[in-house]
């Protein structure tokens, strides 16, 4: 009787009357695909990837919640200024194309850390530095000219809404910056190890992904402001 | 759906002749329900549900359950069908618990063991179907029901609109006659059997004016107005409160609703424009300030614009708490003792 | 140099914050003398508090959660006494007082008793029912665990230094602007939340890639217990969630902070928006809390029936439904605001839809005992607990999303009866169920089965004298919140709920004495197995405690309930599986990280609420730090050698074997 049950080791295991779909069946278990999550734990890089994807994408919702205060309070003018009035499309044309190609540049140095070319690595990140720095520069240049016309955050709902929906993406900037300066000094002092690999790569997704909540904010904010 | 009668009068029920359920209330009131089709014939007279839950009549104790006014009865309808439907639900969810935890205890030798089985196709039908019809059921009563008793939706009547304007203060109730030019703090005198409608605001924080006697509730809010209309049927006292927690006198901000006949009604307008203090700016300042007022009194020579003003926020709002050093409210003491 | 700090926020003149700080303080000196004079402080820093360890910071995470539901609790009992000494009277707590008090009892219930208490029963079962050694993150756990201590420290503080907040667990604007709270207590609140939401959506992250990227080989989605299933579900709540409650308060602290004007009532802003916002946060937040609860009853019920969950592809089904209409129906919290016929009905057709997949689970679950062989132990006792009177608050659930009922009982106390009968049946029974039931699995010990019945018994018996009540006492017009009433038709009933938390309390005491009882007879009541219930998922094919690194090899996984079929084959050829290749394991260090980077915070958190900028500033300025120290270390990981995991693992097959031998011997 032994042997039988041996010969069959899954007579008794429950089988799925209602089996669905192609995905592991009984006694399967050697699938080697990790995208059906059926051959074990994925790689960490894999993990520290799409962990961070969980991450930007929670961020995201974030601004979410911003953008629909924006939203609501768009029509808060309280007498005074509207967005048509106070948004210079030049400098957001300017500070939009600083940040891209601060992106690009940025692309640039993921690919040479990938190829270990250490130099073209630390060059590519210190231009993502300018580039990001400079539409910071610009944007604290507007924040403060807007406080010096009376504009400021406190003077109505809708500036407030704006205020804290931009100043929300040049604070994650800043905080990239600051990132930026330690992944450049954590390569240069430690060289190309895996977790450093899996630091950039989640600095360049969180960069990357910036500047598309940039993208939404100079549409929704400056440009559909500025027609309204 | 006919949810409350349309011309407000005493109308037998009169009972259809379908096939149903038929639930008869204490007081004999009939309620049909038919499935999928829901008509209610009202009576006047909805005492109270003799449900064991020991509800004191009369007198200023409030009670939804036992509404006096048209809204307040139609609500409590809806209230009962769907709490009959949902105990149809659950108490035999709740038997059936008690009776497969005790058949099925392990040592029990009479109860046959399943290991095995752990789908069935029919049951999960059931499973699935049964709170959905229901909810669909209750989902059509909710939808249908939001429409006609919102409480912007104005009672059909033959008798003529009361309008009353209301401003939720710290901590207490002011309520402007706008065609009588008089107001009235706390205290809230309608004429019976009349419509009243409402507009509301809030000097500074939210509150929520309700009558639980009468019917539905709806917030305060500054800068903002909103609409309720409510009617006593009959003449009597009517406890009132704010139902969103505005502050550390929160508790204190009860009023009076007053239904008295119509010529009561007149006599107690005419005694307020007679011998009470005006409610201009600066009276209303001084009542905006923080306080529980619990005396009752009545203004007159009210600013038409009054009301707007509060509205655009053209007077200043309600001023927040002077700050003592223990952090405390100063002249917040609550009622009832020292 | 001390922001708004000053001698007067210690509230010397008042009697009872005093007195409860010097009792909590004392009990804190205690507790800290013991430690350190008792040498127990390096133990507890290398083995505990430094842990990246899922199973220490699950534990550590509801030993958090039940002091402070006793903190709850006892605010609960002060609310309870006020009201019903306060009939025409003004009772023992001046408004001041009480205000803090409610807002305390639900701030402190939600945010860090039980957020806290699911949490970190999530995190100790996932791992190893998933078959893996560790989350995803593990340093990023011990973060999102002394982050939500850090919250849970500042709301303390609070009772000592300064005030809380006066406004309701919910600081709806204008009361919660700074003209109407202008003290530091809607600060303390929102920093401590602030601070605490950024750990708990960390946690979330953190569940999500665990369950979605690391599993055994061969677990595919389907085969997964019910509780991960519940708990995917939570944290994807959590990460979608939570960052609408982030970008809601600090929108609140820039009104309070720097004067703009989102919520208030001039210059544009708008108040409505608050609660859209805070809503739209606010009842996901029930379902993160009630999902894993009733992941929980699944395991439990399906374990003590002796049979596999009823209709498990109904409840994933179920569950996801639940996931996905926990977006759509925030508005019923505020259907009394005037909205208009359309939009509450909308929403009172999706609150109700979302009823139907609850409806379903408890018929699974009633359909799971059919057939079985029912153990009526503690954890059983509270899944039946459970669902009996679950189904009540849910039918009160349906009634109040209707909007004309809600009309004239929103915010009254059949509200507040209606959302503590889910929370305390779901969330509440669940946790101590679980608890329970899984305390063996930590700690290697079962707890004293008499006193948990006892503690069980006393706990529903006070649980329903109390919050009946309520639900007349909201037919009859009363509202919540209130300090004093005048109407002597309400008083039999508060007294009556005075009475059942008295109730209560004793079975809060029977939880505390069982604990005690068990601890000092664990040697008795020893699992020496590891699978002290017969369990049927894969938590119970480790030792228990499990060794560091949960599983010597990862289980290969064949369908669904792994364990049980790895178990039935077992019994059938009367022999356990083969002796797996053993490998040396690599785990995670252990990283003070998370306790640092808490201790910035507490620092941030405090020198934001009294407005000390230079402090603030030190504490971010420190929290960077200690993230690039964490960062530069070159050693992330030590080696377990083969020889060590072949050790521990033969010790447990050793145990089994005679089990197993045993159960041969008993049958034959």
């Amino acid at each position: 009787m032994t042997d039988a049950l041996a010969l069959q080791p899954q007579a008794r295991v429950r089988t799925d009357p209602n089996h669905l779909g192609h995905h592991a069946r009984a006694g399967e278990g050697h699938a080697k695909a990790t995208g059906r999550g059926t051959g074990g734990p994925s790689s960490k890089r894999i993990i520290v990837g799409y962990g961070f994807w969980i991450f930007l994408l929670s961020d995201i919702v974030m601004f979410a919640a911003f953008f629909s205060a924006y939203a609501v309070l768009q029509t808060g003018t309280a007498g005074g200024p509207t967005g048509a009035e106070l948004f210079d499309l030049q400098n957001v044309a300017l500070e939009t194309g600083f940040l891209l190609i601060s992106s690009f540049v940025c692309g640039v140095a993921g690919l040479a850390l990938a190829a270990k070319r250490h130099l073209i690595f630390q060059a590519g990140m210190a231009l993502t530095f300018l580039f990001g720095a400079a539409f910071l520069l610009l944007e604290a240049r507007e924040f403060l000219d807007l406080v010096d016309r009376g504009a400021g955050p406190t003077r109505s709902a809708f500036l407030s809404a704006f205020f804290t929906l931009v100043g929300c993406h040049g604070l994650h900037v800043s905080a990239g910056l600051l990132w930026l300066l330690t992944m450049m000094a954590q390569v240069a002092t430690k060289g190309i190890r895996p977790e450093i690999l899996r630091r950039v790569l989640c600095f360049s997704l969180f960069w990357h992904a910036l500047d598309i909540v940039w993208v939404a904010v100079f549409t929704v904010v400056y440009l559909m402001g500025s027609i309204a | 759906m006919l949810l409350f009668p349309s011309s407000y009068r005493v109308s037998q029920s009169s009972v259809l002749a379908t096939t149903g359920l038929i639930i008869v209330r204490s007081d004999g009131i009939f309620v049909m329900v038919k499935f999928y089709q829901l008509k209610i014939y009202l009576g006047i007279r909805a005492a109270s549900l003799s449900v064991g839950v020991g509800i004191l009549l009369g007198g200023c104790q409030p009670s939804i359950l036992d509404s006096k006014g048209p809204i307040g009865a139609a609500e409590n309808n809806i209230l009962l069908i769907a709490s009959i439907i949902m105990l149809a639900i659950i108490v035999p969810t709740m038997i059936a618990t008690v009776v497969f935890a005790w058949w099925y205890r392990e040592s029990n030798s009479k109860a046959r063991y399943r290991p095995d089985w752990a789908f069935s196709g029919r049951i999960e039908l059931v499973v699935w179907s049964v709170p959905f019809l229901t909810i669909l059921f209750l989902g059509g009563i909710a939808w249908i029901s939001a429409h006609e008793l919102d409480p912007a939706v104005p009672i059909p009547s033959d008798k003529k609109t009361l309008q009353v304007q209301v401003v939720s203060l710290d901590w207490k109730w002011l309520f402007i006659y706008p065609e009588q030019r008089v107001a009235s703090v706390n205290q809230l005198v309608v004429p019976a059997n009349t419509p009243v409608q409402f507009h509301l605001t809030s000097s500074s924080v939210w509150n929520s004016f309700f009558v639980p006697g009468l019917g539905s509730m709806i917030y305060t809010m500054r800068g903002m107005v909103t609409r309720l209309n409510l009617l006593a049927d009959r003449e009597g006292d009517h406890f009132g409160l704010s139902t969103h927690f505005s502050g550390d006198g929160f508790s204190d901000m009860n009023f009076t609703l007053k239904s008295v006949s119509s010529e009561a009604f007149d006599a107690w307008v005419a005694s307020a424009r007679g011998l009470s203090a005006t409610l201009d700016k600066a009276a209303y300042g001084e009542l905006a300030k923080q306080s529980i007022a619990d005396k009752p009194r009545t203004f007159s020579g009210i600013d038409p614009e009054l009301f707007q003003q509060i509205v655009d926020q053209t007077v200043p709002p309600g001023p927040g708490p002077h700050q003592s050093s223990d952090g405390a409210s100063q002249g917040v003491r609550p009622k009832g003792g020292s | 140099m001390l922001g708004k700090l000053t001698w007067d926020a210690i509230p010397l003149s008042q009697p009872v914050p005093l007195i409860a700080s010097g009792v909590v303080g004392l009990v804190i000196l205690g507790v800290l003398s013991w430690i350190v004079f008792g040498g127990h402080l390096p133990y507890l820093w290398r083995e505990w508090i430094t842990s990246v360890d899922h199973k220490r910071i699950g534990v550590m995470y509801c030993i958090l959660a039940l002091v402070m539901l006793i903190r709850g609790f006892s605010d609960a009992i002060l609310m309870r006494s006020q009201q019903a000494l306060a009939y025409q009277s003004p009772g023992y707590l001046p408004p001041e007082h009480y205000d803090q008090i409610f807002s305390a009892h639900g701030t402190i219930m939600i945010f860090f008793g039980a957020m806290p208490f699911i949490i970190g029963l999530m995190n100790f079962v996932v791992p190893l029912q998933l078959g893996v050694r560790d989350v995803a993150f593990p340093t990023l756990n011990s973060v999102s665990f002394w982050l939500t201590a850090t919250g849970a420290l500042l709301v303390n503080v609070s009772l000592v230094i300064g005030e809380f907040a006066r406004t309701g667990w919910w600081p709806s604007p204008p009361l919660s602007e700074i003209t109407y709270s202008p003290g530091v207590g809607v600060d303390y609140y929102l920093w401590a939340i602030q601070i605490s939401g950024v750990g708990t959506l960390m946690s979330g992250v953190n569940l999500v890639t665990t369950i979605l990227k690391m599993r055994a080989p061969g677990m595919s989605y389907l085969r997964m217990p019910m509780f991960c299933w519940t708990s995917l579900a939570s944290n994807l709540l959590i990460v979608a969630a939570f960052p609408i409650l982030t970008a809601t308060l600090a929108m609140l602290i820039l009104d309070r902070y720097l004067g703009f004007h989102f919520f208030t009532d001039e210059a544009g802003g708008n108040s409505m928006m608050f609660m859209n916002l805070f809503w739209a946060w606010g009842h996901p937040e029930v379902y993160i809390l009630a999902l894993p609860a009733y992941g929980i009853f699944s395991e439990v019920i399906s374990t003590f029936s002796g049979k596999p969950l009823f209709a498990y592809r109904s409840m994933v089904g179920a569950t996801m439904a639940i996931f996905v209409l926990a977006f759509m129906v925030w508005l019923h919290h505020f259907f009394t605001m005037g909205a208009g016929g359309d939009v509450n009905g909308i929403f009172a057709v999706t609150s109700m839809i979302i009823a139907v997949p609850t409806g379903v689970k408890i018929f699974d679950w009633l359909f799971t005992m059919y057939g079985g062989r029912i153990r009526l132990t503690t954890p059983m006792l509270w899944s039946l607990a459970f669902m009996i009177t679950f189904v009540v608050g849910g039918a009160t659930g349906v009634l109040l999303a209707i909007p004309t009922a809600d009309f004239v009982l929103h915010n009254s106390m059949f509200l507040v009866a209606h959302f503590h009968n889910v929370m305390v049946s779901a969330v509440l029974f669940g946790a101590f169920a679980g608890y329970t039931y899984w305390f063996p699995k930590a700690f290697g010990f079962r707890l004293d089965e008499w006193w948990g019945k006892t503690a069980f018994w006393f706990s529903v018996a006070g649980y329903v004298i109390v919050f009946t009540p309520f639900y007349v006492l909201g037919l009859m017009g009363m509202t919540r919140r209130m300090q004093h009433y005048d109407v002597d038709g309400w008083r039999p009933w508060i007294l009556i709920a005075g009475f059942g938390v008295i109730v209560m309390l004793v079975g809060v005491i029977c939880q505390i004495v069982q604990l005690v009882v068990s601890i000092r007879r664990r040697e008795s009541l020893r699992d020496v197995t590891g699978d002290p219930w017969d369990g049927r998922s894969l938590e119970w094919a480790t030792s228990s405690p499990p060794p560091v690194f949960n599983f010597a090899v990862m289980p290969r996984v064949e369908g669904e309930e792994a364990y049980w079929a790895i178990k039935q084959r077992a019994r059938e050829q009367a022999r356990l599986r083969d002796e797996p290749d053993y490998e040396p394991v690599e785990m995670p260090l252990n990283s003070p990280t998370g306790f640092i980077c808490a201790f910035f915070s507490t620092l941030i958190g405090f020198a934001m609420i009294w407005h000390i900028w230079w402090l603030a500033l030190v504490g971010l300025a420190g929290a960077f730090a200690t993230f690039v120290v964490f960062a530069w270390r070159d050693r992330v990981e030590y080696e377990i050698p083969a020889a060590s995991v072949a050790r521990i693992n033969r010790a447990n097959r050793a145990t089994r074997a005679q089990a197993l031998e045993h159960a041969e011997r008993r049958a034959a």
